[in-house]
């Protein structure tokens, strides 16, 4: 087990290592450079000549990955071009955000989807299935920025219940310990900024959670139904047992590991949401921060922030790989 | 980007369509052919397409007006957007044009970035994905490699990169999402070649000493192209809605009049107030044309399922 | 000071995570209590006088709290509350006026300033504002360390003053040196500037605590905007002072309780980000911000109707549609004519400006110095600018339209909308048009002004401070790609005017070059959108500036 971790782990450096190289290459690629995005409309050639120096952008590439890869090897992932913040800490005030925004968004799913799904499953080809299953093919197509732009008119423009934009109320005065708002709230007992914060993370959260929501719905109902034909619950039930002991021990248990794998699947899906929402939302998260980083050419950020992402999604991977042997002795993994 | 299915397709599809004995033309579309004639989920999605693909092709004789014209632009403010009259059956579009033909011209719009990007996707996943599959060995560990690559990197993101590469307009959009999908392509075409590699035909195949190349295109292939359709089924409806989520991140088309889904329902966005079925009629559009597409796919994954044959 | 304003979203996120699931439960509920009632619940705040905290969202985070870094509006909008320079401008204008200063006098030679300053001020820290404080400013700036020369650090030091003591324009430094005597200072310039004084209203020229900087800036980091001075203990004499800057979130200031003017009277001031206009209009409506900037053209009927007040700035900015005269035949003089006479600004801003915009005759707004009524006006006349085509023997030649997506600016709030009614007036004069968009940051601006890749473009600019080089010398100064022509006459001219001492001389040499340019038509001037703020209705108080010079003390908010 501990084996199997530490060559996941060893298994994750090279591909980073490839990934530095990779992405180095591709921002450089893009056309525009830095410097002119930083002066906007102020740029003349001779301005953009001393800022591009100054960064160091007119030195050989080699030279200039080689010196990001000393830099990075020391954990300096460098400094934002727009704002001089290192990228290391502005990663870590956004990330907590998209994170918290993404954790919200699977609960509901989980929270709404296995149970929906399950029910279908066990009315299977009746109405409640029906619904259930074209209700969370609507979920799939629609776009998520047009289900958010909806939300929000409606349940902040119109009826003025939950807030319309940003993560927290600003008079109030909250400690921010972690940058995860619900979390320093509950640390430091602010409990009224805690509860602020997730107030503000209901309706992003529902917009980013519909289509998890319908897949983990759809795929609970399949593998639910797939369990229930199994032999071992035909046993069970011919034995007698009542119907919730049966779905505790063997149904549920069984049928979880498909949801499990798409949950960690939907993390990466989630991201690519998030920016829409953050988007929508003015929510200061990182999709929303990364998708600026781009249209400025904001080199070390966008490095940074994706060589952070891909380390975080092998380790989700890990962690889901991991969680099948919890779940499912049969693939505990050696 | 905020959708795609991979784990549906990813779980099952690689077993789906595995019917040893059976080739393209057999007993499994025919079987397929039939459930799906019964079943009312099919009918239903193919229902919508058949009205898309209508609407898309034959858009020219059904609209009274040119598509993109902003011919009342001056009509016009940053207030109002006048609505239905006589002349205009569903009222102006914020520039100006009329609204009952710009939404009738952006299902052809969609249906062309979808069918093009979707091919994009499908030709170069199902290259990388055979190769993978077929070959095995380095090209398989290389190429699956760069695919979690790929999966690691947002789609969004590589999306946009895509779009800042090759500028502001509409091959960029689709090349971009075309991109996003050859990792799912690439994933399910080796899953379904590995999944093959095992059943006793191929095995057999192998031990007649048929060569390897005769193998794949000759048996494999064929065999897979059932997930694969479902799957493309599928990303057309992605497609479909991708092509607005960059629309609403402000690539896209450089005409803002341009007749298409994603650029009006984002164009009508701060209009919502003042005119909401600028943005609810192609909002809902884009909902119901995906709707369609993921309704059919579904129906077909289900006939093809050997599982589901009674 | 913990007031949860707000308690509303309490009773809405409880009937909605508990009483529906579907959208119909929802719209079935009972809707009292909700609405934007929001004074019977205020909050346990009750400090001082008037007091209260306001919450104001701008299109983005500061860059720095240091202005001498800083070139962004959102960084100096929160140091104008902050700090304060020696000149101020009189409001609702962009002419200087006293401030830290309260008088000065020019010599003979427009070469000595002689600041008269006031007394008895003190920075935030308890440092007094005195005579050495701020030649300590002046030769901070004049001293900056070669790594913080860069353009993106010290944009405006850089650019008006021409240049530092070290580095490669130390030749061209207009300043020499700062000499102080009780309760005056004294600067000597190396050569005239006639807009030094009204550039001294930038914020850029703030005077900051000397000690304060001494303690925590460091001129020569690499990074000097995000030093502990720059994030974290801004020092000046304005009538706020930093409570914190929490990145990502909000930047905090509170009364300074010993302002020598006129005191705050809200306790806090809190600054927002909130970048897409209707996103800020949607959170003003939903009680989250009592106000902000950069109203989008299409929000302000809607929210004057909901009882929000509007406030205008007078505009002090310019639309303008560029012509690249490197491609033919837009170096016709005939076809740039057709193209004027073919749009009908008024239309056009009708279309897609907001109400109280003023139309554009030449490159510039009328509150700056060489305005003049007198340049050469182009009618609204289609048919001539069919004949003038037809003359240049262009007619039905394609023309490549630029125009910018994925931006707002307060000189052009909505360019897909203005490109939208020009583009449907030139096709009707007879042009043929071929659309071409970039995203604004940063393809736009590099195709245009790094390439002579474009055809006709939407550009503009908003001036910083009184002084027409800063609106026709950026644009016509020299040949650039933007407008890619050569005209010799016009860049001496330019060169001349800007060198002349004093403003009086100025403001002829200017008036006659903006015939000169509208003679020439390098472009056309469309308009000067007017830029909108707006407010709560329990907001008071709040004084628009042409140039933003907007300072909080005066504003007063209801709870």
């Amino acid at each position: 087990m501990l084996r199997f971790v530490l060559k996941r782990i060893a298994l994750m450096v090279p591909v980073l290592l490839g990934l530095s190289v990779l992405l180095f290459a591709w921002v450089r690629a893009l056309p525009g450079d830095p410097a002119r995005a930083l002066l906007g409309e102020r740029a003349n050639p001779e301005s953009i000549a001393r800022v591009t120096e100054r960064y160091g952008f007119d030195e050989p590439l080699l030279e200039q990955y080689l010196r990001y890869l000393g830099a990075l090897v020391t954990g300096d992932f460098g400094s934002s071009i727009r704002t001089g913040q290192s990228v290391t800490e502005s990663f870590l005030e956004r990330f907590p955000a998209t994170v918290e925004l993404a954790l919200a968004a699977l609960l509901f799913a989980v929270l709404v989807g296995i149970p929906v799904g399950y029910l279908a499953a066990r009315h299977q080809g009746r109405p409640l299935d029906t619904i259930v299953m074209s209700g969370s093919l609507l979920g799939v197509a629609t776009p998520v920025f047009f289900l958010a732009i909806l939300l929000k008119l409606v349940f902040a423009d119109w009826l003025h219940w939950l807030p319309t934009s940003l993560r927290q109320d600003a008079r109030i005065d909250a400690t921010h310990l972690t940058n995860f708002y619900v979390l320093d709230g509950l640390l430091t007992r602010e409990w009224d900024a805690a509860w602020d914060a997730m107030v503000h993370l209901v309706l992003p959260g529902l917009a980013l959670g519909t289509i998890p929501l319908a897949i983990i719905a759809r795929i609970t109902r399949a593998s639910v139904a797939e369990v229930l034909n199994e032999d071992y619950v035909r046993t069970a039930e011919s034995k007698g047992l009542t119907r919730r002991l049966i779905s505790r021990r063997h149904v549920l248990r069984n049928a979880l590991l498909p949801v499990v794998t798409t949950i960690g699947l939907q993390a990466g899906l989630l991201l690519s949401g998030a920016v829409l929402t953050e988007t929508v939302f003015a929510f200061n998260g990182m999709g929303e921060y990364l998708f600026d980083a781009i249209g400025q050419r904001d080199y070390p950020v966008l490095q940074g922030f994706i060589l952070f992402i891909a380390l975080i999604y092998a380790l989700i991977n890990l962690l889901v790989d991991l969680a099948y042997g919890l779940i499912d002795p049969r693939v505990r993994v050696s | 980007m905020s959708i795609n299915l991979p784990p549906i397709s990813d779980v099952p599809a690689a077993e789906t369509a595995v019917m040893p004995g059976e080739g393209p033309g057999g007993g499994l579309w025919r079987g397929a052919w039939r459930r799906l004639r019964r079943n009312p989920t099919a009918i239903m999605g193919a229902a919508i397409i058949a009205f898309f693909v209508l609407v898309a092709v034959f858009a020219p004789l059904l609209a009274p007006y040119e598509p993109g014209s902003a011919q009342w632009s001056g009509d016009v403010t940053p207030t109002t957007v006048p609505g239905p009259d006589d002349d205009h059956l569903l009222g102006l579009d914020r520039f100006g044009s009329d609204l009952y033909t710009q939404l009738l011209f952006g299902a052809r719009q969609s249906l062309v970035y979808g069918v093009v990007s979707t091919a994009i996707g499908l030709s170069v996943g199902a290259l990388l994905g055979v190769l993978a599959g077929g070959l095995g060995g380095w090209v398989d560990t290389a190429v699956m490699r760069a695919v979690d690559i790929m999966l690691s990197v947002p789609s969004l993101l590589l999306a946009v990169s895509i779009a800042a590469v090759l500028g502001q307009n509409a091959y960029s959009i689709m090349i971009a999402i075309g991109a996003a999908q050859v990792p799912i392509f690439a994933r399910l075409l080796r899953g379904s070649m590995l999944a093959q590699g095992r059943t006793d035909y191929v095995l057999a195949a192998n031990a007649l000493g048929i060569r390897r190349r005769r193998i794949v295109m000759g048996h494999m292939l064929p065999n897979a192209i059932g997930p694969t359709i479902v799957q493309a089924t599928l990303n057309l409806a992605t497609a479909i809605i991708e092509v607005a989520a960059l629309s609403f991140l402000g690539l896209g088309s450089s005409d803002p009049a341009v007749a298409e889904w994603g650029r009006m329902l984002v164009a009508a966005q701060d209009r919502f107030e003042a005119a909401p079925r600028l943005a609810l009629l192609p909002g809902t559009a884009i909902a119901v044309t995906a709707l369609g597409f993921t309704l059919f796919g579904e129906a077909l994954r289900e006939a093809l399922d050997p599982r589901n044959r009674r | 000071m913990k007031t949860s304003k707000n308690r509303r979203w309490r009773l809405g996120a409880a009937l909605l995570t508990t009483a529906c699931l579907g959208l119909t439960a929802c719209a079935e509920s009972d809707r009292g209590g909700s609405g934007s009632d929001s004074g019977s619940d205020s909050g346990s705040d009750s400090g001082g006088g008037g007091g209260g905290t306001m919450v104001f969202a701008g299109s983005a985070e500061p860059v720095t709290l240091d202005p001498f870094f800083a070139s962004d509006g959102e960084s100096f909008r929160v140091a104008r509350q902050i700090f304060e320079g020696l000149v101020g401008t009189e409001p609702g204008t962009a002419n200087p006026a006293p401030l830290l200063a309260k008088s000065w006098t020019v010599s003979e030679d427009a070469l000595t300033y002689e600041f008269e300053l006031e007394d008895g001020v003190k920075f935030h820290d308890g440092t007094d504002f005195d005579a050495e404080a701020v030649c300590a400013n002046f030769d901070r700036w004049y001293n900056a360390p070669e790594s913080a020369q860069s353009p993106d650090l010290t944009y405006y030091y850089g650019s008006l003053m021409r240049g530092f003591a070290t580095g490669p324009n130390a030749d061209a430094a207009v300043y020499e040196s700062c000499t102080p005597a009780e309760g005056t200072a004294t600067v000597k310039l190396a050569k005239p500037f006639a807009g030094f004084v009204s550039a001294l209203s930038l914020p850029a020229f703030s005077m900051q605590s000397p000690s304060a900087l001494e303690e925590f800036q460091d001129d020569a980091a690499e990074n000097p905007t995000t030093t502990e001075y720059s994030t974290a203990q801004p020092t000046g004499t304005g009538p706020f002072m930093l409570d914190a800057w929490e990145r990502g979130d909000s930047v905090t200031l509170k009364a300074n309780p010993d302002y020598w003017g006129e005191k705050a009277s809200l306790d806090s001031l809190v600054f927002v980000a909130i970048d897409e206009p209707k996103a800020r209009a949607d959170a003003l409506e939903n009680g989250e911000v009592d106000g902000f900037d950069l109203v989008g053209p299409a929000d302000i009927a809607p929210l004057e109707e909901a009882g929000f007040q509007i406030v205008n700035r007078d505009p002090f900015n310019i639309l303008y549609l560029g012509i690249n005269q490197a491609v033919k035949p837009l170096d016709d003089i005939r076809v740039r004519q057709a193209i004027a006479h073919a749009i009908d600004k008024q239309k056009v801003a009708d279309a897609s400006m907001p109400e109280g915009t003023k139309l554009a005759d030449e490159f510039m707004p009328d509150l700056v110095n060489g305005w003049t009524e007198d340049v050469t006006k182009y009618e609204y006349d289609p048919d001539k600018a069919r004949d003038l085509l037809e003359e240049a023997g262009a007619t039905g030649t394609t023309i490549e339209f630029n125009y910018p997506s994925g931006v707002s600016r307060p000189y052009m709030p909505a360019p897909e909308d203005t490109f939208n009614v020009i583009r449907s007036q030139l096709e009707a004069a007879g042009f043929t048009i071929k659309p071409t968009s970039d995203r604004w940051d940063p393809d736009y601006l590099a195709k245009i002004q790094g390439t002579p890749k474009h055809g006709i473009h939407l550009l503009g600019w908003t001036g910083d401070y009184n002084d027409a080089d800063n609106f026709l010398g950026v644009f016509f100064g020299q040949k650039s790609f933007e407008w890619g022509f050569e005209n010799k006459e016009l860049f001496t001219a330019l060169d001349e005017a800007r060198a002349l001492p004093t403003v009086e001389e100025q403001t002829p040499a200017y008036e006659a070059i903006n015939e000169q340019i509208m003679e020439y038509l390098p472009g056309i001037p469309l308009a000067h959108p007017v830029p909108s703020l707006a407010f709560a209705a329990g907001v008071s108080g709040f004084q628009p500036s042409p140039v933003q010079d907007e300072v909080f003390n005066t504003v007063t908010i209801e709870e």
